[in-house]
């Protein structure tokens, strides 16, 4: 009897178990590529940054181009990470609670900077607004300059960043249904009214979750920018590209120095969406 | 406030929901829209609330034509299947709700919302929840609150989709009874949408039946029960036995007591409670044997097999008080005299 028994729990281990070598072997590969590809990387920006001592590192960080690098990223960030919100907010709303034409084409529209590559998508202002674009001689008349400055830049940081917001809701409003709205209407609230006292509190933890990404990519955007900015020092350059900037004039310590900046915002991007997560998972909880 | 819809009709793609329904409900009373999974009720009931537009037809709310009035305008109060309460919210904020929302001319103090929302949790006997959040409420006591909620902005109209749906058996008895109660105490015209027909023969003072987008029938539960107008309500209300008389049962149902010489159709359909089961056999009449019954409370149903296989009701189902059946005295397997004492007749 008791040998059978112990037989059946054997045979139950192993139904549901790996065997330990499978999870040892698993568990290692991915300790060495997180350490190979983000640790490694992380760490050795940090030793090159303070190669020469903190006040090389110090000074390096006060440079006006510098300086102006960092303003220019806190601008576009100020200014792409609301207006995505706002889009992706009213495009989760319009989708979770509406069937109309066309729905799932929009959808696939929202996807489509992730599958674009961000280089073209800074050609595609170029093509559009730049001196030899369809609007370029227009805007020469009225001296407006898009290309090769501030607008350009932030429109192709919103080019970049528009999905996330949205991604997060839909899923998201979809879930919680639009029961507790219609009741809300029934009620005697008005449109605004529900959206802030009923929708808005209960997708604040996703919301939150998708303006941190959003907010990350719009910091550390390198490849859409790098194609409209004309790397105008101290005009139009933001912090990514500064760094690329210096490090073509062998400047290391500047470029390591601005690089720790980002990989600093990365980390705390990180920390802070861990909380949320965790904040989530407690309010579920209730 | 009375209630008038006129030819309404609504489609989802190829898919009829209503079929041009007219229905007139005088104030204050208490009516259940009942049918079968898919035949337009709760579709009928978003439309009066203004939850949904009808393709065609018009709504009258007191006489007033509301058909392109929104919903928050509409002095109704609607109460969910699940629900809906506002998860983020005591259970004092869902109720007070409706009252802050108001128009700042018309929205009451912090005091009077303070007394109107006690008052109701104490009508719905929950006071003592007023600081809970709904998922620490049981089924019943959410579905308490969201009546409450709906309530405290005094509608005209209280609209109830499949109230008691969500709940256990015990607690849907209990609610359904204090729903009646309640109504009398407020007289406040009510809807409620259900597919139980037991519950809208308790609840409800007047009955609609719906089948396929259509009103079949409407009546009070008596006139829905006693005399069915169609074959459909007579299938769907309580149970009954149906006898084709295209097959050879003319003189098994003449020899079972029912006078087929002019047949007032082609359908008779039989309550159980109309099905009379006596010991002794007479051989002008019907005969039949007893295969099993089951105990209902207060009623016992005899399953009765027909020897012949080639009748349509191979299984007759007849009712009897308990203690009809016990002086009955019979067994399992035991030939019983059958006589059916009344039949309605369908085409």
């Amino acid at each position: 009897m008791q040998a059978v028994s112990l037989n059946n729990r054997q045979q139950t281990q192993t139904a549901l178990n790996d065997p330990d070598w499978v999870r040892i072997g698993l568990v290692s590969i991915s300790v060495f590529v997180i350490t190979l590809f983000l640790l490694l990387p992380l760490t050795t920006v940090l030793i090159e940054a303070f190669a020469k001592g903190w006040s090389a590192f110090a000074a390096s960080l006060s440079q006006p181009d510098t300086l102006a690098a960092m303003r220019l990223t806190l601008l576009t960030a100020a200014i792409s990470v609301p207006l995505t919100t706002a889009f992706g907010v009213s495009a989760a709303w319009t989708i979770a609670r509406f069937e109309f034409r066309g729905k799932s084409l929009l959808v696939t529209l929202i996807d489509l900077p992730f599958s674009v590559s961000p280089v073209i998508a800074g050609l595609i202002y170029v093509l559009i607004f730049g001196a030899q674009g369809w609007l370029g001689p227009w805007l020469a008349e009225h001296d407006i300059k898009i290309i090769f400055a501030v607008p350009g830049i932030i429109l192709a940081t919103l080019f970049v960043t528009f999905p996330f917001v949205a991604r997060e809701l839909i899923p998201l409003m979809q879930e919680i249904g639009h029961e507790e709205e219609e009741a809300a209407l029934s009620l005697g609230a008005s449109g605004w009214q529900t959206f802030f006292k009923i929708t808005l509190p209960n997708i604040k933890w996703g919301l939150l979750y998708g303006v941190l990404l959003c907010n990350a990519r719009a910091m550390g955007e390198f490849g859409a920018v790098s194609v409209v900015s004309g790397h105008i020092r101290g005009l139009t350059n933001t912090l990514p590209l500064h760094v690329e900037v210096s490090y073509n004039e062998y400047d290391f310590v500047g470029a390591f120095a601005g690089a720790s900046v980002l990989a600093g915002l990365a980390v705390l991007t990180l920390i802070l969406k861990t909380l949320l997560e965790w904040q989530q998972q407690q309010q579920r909880k209730l | 406030m009375s209630i008038v819809l006129s030819n309404i009709s609504k489609q989802f793609g190829a898919f009829k929901a209503l079929d041009n329904i007219n229905l007139d409900i005088p104030e204050g009373e208490l009516v259940a829209l009942l049918g079968p999974s898919g035949c337009g009720k709760t579709t009928l009931l978003r439309i009066i609330a203004g939850l949904e537009q009808a393709d065609q037809g018009s709504v009258f709310l007191q006489g007033d034509n509301v058909t392109d009035r929104p919903i928050k305008n509409r002095q109704i109060g609607f109460v969910f299947q699940h629900y809906a309460l506002f998860r983020h919210m005591t259970v004092f904020d869902n109720i007070a709700f409706g009252l802050r929302v108001k128009p700042r001319k018309q929205r009451p103090s912090e005091t009077q919302i303070k007394e109107k929302v006690h008052a109701l949790l104490q009508l719905v006997q929950l006071d003592w929840l007023h600081d809970r959040f709904p998922d620490q409420l049981s089924g019943g006591q959410r579905q308490r609150i969201a009546l409450a909620r709906a309530l405290a902005v005094e509608p005209s109209v209280l609209l109830l989709d499949e109230p008691f749906g969500a709940l256990d058996a015990s607690v849907r008895k209990d609610l359904r009874l204090w729903l009646r109660h309640l109504h009398h105490e407020l007289n406040v015209t009510s809807i409620f949408v259900t597919h139980d027909q037991e519950e809208a023969m308790e609840v409800a003072s007047q009955i609609v039946v719906l089948n396929h987008g259509k009103i079949e029938q409407k009546g009070t539960p008596s006139e829905i029960y006693d005399q069915p107008q169609s074959d459909f309500v007579s299938r769907f209300i309580g149970q009954t036995n149906v006898f084709h008389l295209e097959s050879d049962e003319h003189q098994w149902l003449k020899n079972a007591g029912i006078i087929i010489d002019e047949p007032q159709g082609i359908v008779a359909h039989v309550r159980p409670h109309n099905i009379i089961v006596e010991k002794k056999i007479d051989p002008d009449y019907s005969s039949i044997i007893l295969k099993d019954w089951q105990h209902l409370g207060s009623t016992i149903r005899l399953e009765l097999n027909r020897d012949d296989p080639q009748g349509s009701a191979t299984t007759i189902y007849a009712e009897m008080p308990n203690e009809q059946f016990h002086a009955l005295d019979v067994n399992k397997g035991d030939r019983v005299a059958l006589r059916i004492k009344h039949a309605h007749w369908f085409n």
